[in-house]
């Protein structure tokens, strides 16, 4: 019972982090129906930025956070205005090919600027806690909760804003929304802002309990796409029951069946959900 | 006239090229290079067939060139079998699970088809890198055998595999060829174009996306093949997305849809690669946003520009030729005009 509780926690950390890269990916594609394969590279940025303003200048994880958070949130409104505007009336297939660009730039960037070898982010919440029994590192209890408070901030966003609601409105019906005179192009840039802020989070709470290297963020992008096709692509929800699902699913597929197997869960589970309906499992459910 | 006649013989010029080329170059290294690059030029022009063709892109075609490598090397090492045999089960192999796979993803459309088929990829490089004790995990399979002689005819040197590969590449350019003009290939553009439309003058959109898409199977299990047999040792990488992405790249720079862009954008891209040599892994930072460029500005890629420019010009003569019978202009109809 105990294992099972410890291995709960795990999952739903490891979920957490999970949720908010999909949250990113599932707005751009519910905005903009971009599948924006390049948004693992932006996490993958986002760590190191973190990284190296912690190490460079010396600045608290918090405040290094922020920055990073600023940094990456322009990369992806630059990649925005740069490739995909440019593209907006391509086909799909251009889109995922500037997107593979995009990704093979910045990964050969990393690669450049930090080097290859995998590095440590050093925390200041490495202690342990122990609560009902439980042992668990400051830094997971961190992700967790550091993960509800960003979901709540981005909820109330969208729904208590003007411009929060016309993000919304955008992904209900795109031409309606031209009609009340909703500027496609400030929706366009602060849906990228937004999903490369929440990637650049993702990857700061999660690097102190990963390790950093230039292809970190290729398996959970990956993982991303899966959960929001299990969530039903552009459905915010959607997304975060998926990445806590996912997250928890390998938890216990690690523990119980095999922990070398276990990034093979999620795809085995997207093929047999595809398989099973090829639309997905909420088509066309967009909140 | 005399513009065909100079496709014509630019091609015999370039065949001529290649059958010398062993006694052109003295350099073995070079000739090795040569030789890669015209297996990945086989596994593009696969590509070609499924993505340029009908049009749906599979991000698992690596994970095919990979099944078609390690059956022949599991095969030949493992089981021991005779080296052709393994050869045609590593073709026959690769197009069964294409065929498997393809049945179940055509299912799905658009941006599903591209995200399921990465997983299908993905799932076959984690299977390839964890199965330790068939594949031999990330230490990879070593002493696959070269080629065994048919007859006469031994591949024993360096010469005489770049002669085989090159003989497959000729086999994969003229089935890529004779699948263009035929009724075949013009329903896939059909489909290609508009999927509704080929629907309604009663064309099987399904049954046309599999077969391309099982026959481009077969192409990269045919290249993996050869690339087992020539490099002689296999491991997990060749499975990985990021090749896969780098035939892609291939592909797009040579001219997607077209017959020559294949060999032209492995060609030119592997020669950059060799000249870029000092970039190492970094030579992304470079050709990551040529590609954002190309897809940009050039869709098209190198090949269908220049084919589209001369068909421009040709049509511009012919006006300025018969002004006096046609005096509006008609309106020039794109063939690759996508949705």
């Amino acid at each position: 019972m105990d294992l099972f509780l410890q291995q709960l926690l795990n999952g739903l950390s490891t979920g957490s982090v999970y949720t908010l890269v999909a949250l990113g990916l599932t707005m751009v594609f519910g905005v903009l129906h971009i599948p924006n394969f390049a948004h693992g590279a932006f996490y993958m940025i986002g760590a190191y930025v973190t990284l190296t303003v912690m190490t460079i200048l010396g600045l608290h994880y918090w405040v290094a956070m922020i920055f990073s958070v600023f940094v990456i949130a322009s990369l992806a409104v630059l990649s925005d205005r740069l490739v995909y505007h440019p593209l907006r009336n391509a086909s799909p297939l251009q889109h995922m090919i500037a997107a593979v660009g995009i990704l093979l730039f910045l990964e050969a960037l990393a690669q450049v600027l930090w080097g290859a070898d995998y590095r440590r982010m050093e925390t200041s919440y490495d202690d342990v806690v122990h609560i009902f029994g439980l042992t668990v590192t400051e830094q997971r209890l961190l992700i967790l909760i550091a993960a509800v408070v960003i979901m709540a901030a981005l909820h109330w966003f969208l729904r208590k804003t003007m411009i929060g609601s016309a993000i919304i409105a955008m992904a209900q019906n795109r031409e309606g929304a031209y009609l009340v005179g909703i500027n496609a192009n400030v929706i366009s840039v602060l849906t990228f802002a937004i999903s490369g802020a929440l990637a650049a989070a993702a990857a700061t709470l999660a690097s102190p309990i990963n390790l950093i290297f230039p292809a970190m963020g290729n398996l959970v992008i990956m993982k991303a796409f899966v959960i929001i096709i299990i969530g039903g692509m552009g459905s915010i929800p959607g997304a975060i029951l998926g990445g806590y699902l996912l997250g928890v699913a390998e938890s216990f597929g690690a523990t119980y069946i095999s922990g070398d197997y276990k990034d093979m869960i999620a795809f085995v589970l997207l093929v047999i959900i595809l398989t099973v309906k090829p639309t997905g499992l909420f088509p066309g459910r967009v909140h | 006239m005399d513009k065909v006649m100079n496709i014509r013989n630019g091609v015999i010029l370039t065949f001529i090229i290649t059958l010398l080329l062993p006694f052109i170059v003295q350099s073995q290294y070079v000739l090795h290079v040569v030789t890669m690059a015209l297996i990945w030029a086989i596994s593009v022009y696969g590509y070609n067939m499924n993505v340029g063709y009908v049009g749906s892109l599979s991000l698992a075609h690596v994970g095919f060139f990979a099944i078609g490598a390690y059956t022949l090397g599991l095969l030949t090492v493992k089981a021991g079998w005779n080296f052709w045999l393994a050869f045609m089960a590593a073709l026959v192999l690769s197009a069964a699970i294409g065929f498997l796979v393809g049945l179940v993803s055509f299912r799905t459309k658009g941006h599903f088809f591209a995200i399921y088929t990465m997983c299908v990829g993905f799932i076959i490089y984690l299977i390839i890198d964890k199965w330790d004790s068939l594949t031999g995990g990330v230490r990879g399979l070593i002493g696959i055998p070269h080629p065994a002689p048919i007859g006469p005819l031994t591949f024993d040197t360096l010469t005489s595999q770049y002669y085989l590969v090159l003989f497959f590449l000729a086999v994969t350019i003229l089935v890529a060829k004779r699948l263009l003009h035929s009724l075949l290939g013009r329903t896939f553009l059909a489909v290609n174009n508009s999927e509704e439309l080929a629907r309604a003058i009663g064309i099987s959109t399904r049954k046309n996306q599999l077969l391309s898409f099982v026959i481009s199977c077969f192409f990269a299990g045919l290249a993996g093949a050869l690339y087992a047999s020539f490099v002689r040792f296999i491991g997990p990488d060749i499975a990985s997305i990021v090749l896969g992405f780098e035939m892609l790249m291939y592909l797009i720079i040579g001219g997607i849809g077209t017959l020559a862009g294949p060999l032209v954008g492995t060609l030119l891209m592997v020669w950059l690669t060799q000249s870029l040599q000092f970039l190492q892994d970094s030579r992304m930072v470079l050709f990551g946003p040529v590609l954002v460029l190309l897809v940009i500005f050039y869709p098209q890629g190198i090949v269908g520009g220049i084919t589209n420019h001369w068909r421009k010009r040709r049509k511009r003569s012919d006006l300025k030729h018969s002004e006096s019978k046609l005096p509006k202009q008609v309106p020039s109809h794109r063939v690759n005009a996508r949705r």
